[in-house]
């Protein structure tokens, strides 16, 4: 087990001294590996942010009923009981058209209202819902949409759930992006070891006849590949930091106008070792291949 | 023992390196091959730490048979022969040093008695202090000592040595056939393909010699 150790710490030694030993090749591999691996990185950090942003907007979900300019206060009373008869509801609260133009002057839109005379809103009444069950709501949608009185129904986390829905679209582009970038990285490892190889045929072959086993020489060119892993991990992390920090104020601002504040955070601990460790199997796998077709050739 | 038994080689294109040579070599042997270029030495040599395998006919180290040996078991027989090539063969970006340990390396020696090894031969190819030098910085004869000190670092009980002077001036030439005598003396099994079986007259090696790839005298 020592003398195990004992070669995989000078295979490790090796590896990192032939990448030290041509700076700007290793410079540009891990650049390449870097950028190559932070799109994906990014996109999944990116969308993971947007999902957390749509789970804190939307709150509980809430349907509101519009009742129609006709329905008088007994209408509203007889809509109030239906609410009150209905199993899946959490709450409910009535909202009169003059309370409805208050919040909406309040809101910063004073100045666009200032020209109309008459209240052009509808009373209303705001439903909290038991669960987030998405059926339950388009199935108590449609109900409601169907009493007397109701003029419109709006389902207020229509537009989270439409987010969520691009959200995994997105998902899963980030995803087949990873798997095609990452196949990317593994030719790019491949064709380096294969360099590495040619350059260092005549210590293969003197290590041969000394009696080196096939392991020993490729454990060096293993390292190799997860070293430059190790390296491009790393510059993608370092590139998504950055991108986060230069799209940080923009979206801030972007959120701003909807009235939310959003803080955009970069790749935590676990993503983090996610992203470099996948890069380090990238690379080792690269490797890996490499050496299994390029040492039977020397 | 090393017997080769009706060896025959023929490389592709029908090119017959040897032909028929039956021979033994006893544990503790000097032996000298010589021949022309083309005569089959270099051939032989490399048959017995399986770099060639025969066409026909058997090679036998002890009770193991090299020419039927899996390809996976060959590191382990070479761990057992030093090499010393026309060539040194020594890696250039490494020091006199790393080179000579490299077989210790991968033969897995603790890095202590690695060491020690590792200066026991350079004392005895006369390199001691020249350690830290890359091959570069070396003449012709002290490199061709530090391929020596590699090939006998791991102490083998055989050593095969292919045209070892072949580059050098005649003194040099002379140190290396000395060298090559210090380790027979040691028991240890030698064999040197030379053109030049004058080095080795002192000590009146066993001497065969080798023609169009047949055993001529012996």
């Amino acid at each position: 087990m020592r003398n195990w150790l004992y070669l995989h710490s000078r295979a490790f030694v090796q590896a990192l001294k032939r990448l030290g030993g041509q700076p700007f090749g290793t410079l540009l591999s891990a650049l390449v590996m870097g950028v190559a691996l932070a799109l994906p990185a990014g996109g999944y950090i990116l969308l993971d942010n947007i999902a957390v942003l749509a789970r804190g907007v939307s709150g509980t979900p809430e349907i509101s009923l519009f009742l129609d300019g006709k329905a008088d206060s007994a209408r509203a009373e007889a809509i109030e009981s239906r609410l009150r008869a209905e199993p899946d509801l959490a709450s409910f609260r009535f909202v009169p058209r003059d309370e409805a133009l208050k919040q909406l002057e309040s809101s910063g839109l004073g100045d666009v209202l200032g020209g109309i005379t008459v209240n052009p809103l509808p009373d209303a009444f705001v439903v909290t819902l038991r669960g987030d069950d998405p059926e339950l709501f388009e199935t108590l949608s449609a109900r409601i949409r169907g009493w007397p009185g109701v003029a419109h129904v709006q389902l207020d986390s229509a537009w989270v759930k439409r987010l969520s829905a691009l959200v995994g679209l997105g998902r899963t582009v980030v995803l087949v992006l990873a798997v095609l970038l990452g196949l990317t990285l593994v030719i790019v490892t491949f064709n380096t070891i294969r360099l590495q190889i040619l350059t260092q045929k005549n210590e293969i072959e003197v290590s041969r006849l000394l009696g080196a086993t096939d392991r020993f020489i490729r454990r060096p060119f293993y390292w190799f590949g997860g070293l430059q892993g190790v390296f491009g991990g790393l510059v993608a992390l370092g590139a998504v930091w950055i991108g986060m920090d230069v799209l940080a104020e923009p979206v801030a601002k972007v959120a701003e106008t909807y009235g939310a504040a959003v803080a955009l955070g970069g790749p935590g601990w676990l993503e983090s070792l996610v992203t470099v460790a996948f890069a380090i199997a990238l690379g080792w796998l690269g490797a890996a291949i490499s050496v299994r077709r390029h040492l039977a050739e020397t | 023992m090393i017997v080769f038994d009706k060896l025959v080689k023929q490389y592709p294109g029908g090119y017959t390196a040897l032909d028929g040579v039956s021979l033994q070599i006893a544990p503790g042997e000097l032996v000298v091959l010589s021949g022309h270029s083309g005569a089959g030495k270099s051939t032989l040599l490399k048959l017995i730490p399986a770099i060639e395998r025969p066409t026909s006919g058997t090679v036998r180290i002890g009770e193991q048979d090299i020419s039927r040996l899996p390809r996976r078991a060959v590191p382990y027989l070479r761990r057992n022969i030093g090499m010393v090539l026309q060539e040194s063969r020594l890696l250039f970006d490494r020091s006199v040093y790393d080179n000579i340990l490299l077989p210790l390396i991968i033969n897995g020696h603790p890095p202590g008695d690695a060491a020690r090894r590792v200066g026991a031969a350079l004392d005895l190819v006369g390199l001691h202090g020249r350690e830290k030098e890359f091959p570069a910085g070396l003449s012709g004869g002290e490199q061709q000592r530090a391929a020596i000190a590699r090939a006998f670092v791991n102490r083998p009980s055989i050593l095969i040595a292919d045209e070892p002077t072949a580059h050098l001036d005649p003194a040099y030439a002379a140190e290396i056939a000395e060298l090559f005598k210090s380790f027979n003396g040691a028991g240890v099994t030698v064999l040197v393909a030379t053109h030049d079986v004058s080095l080795f007259r002192h000590w009146a090696p066993r001497r065969i010699a080798l023609a169009r790839g047949r055993l001529m005298e012996e």
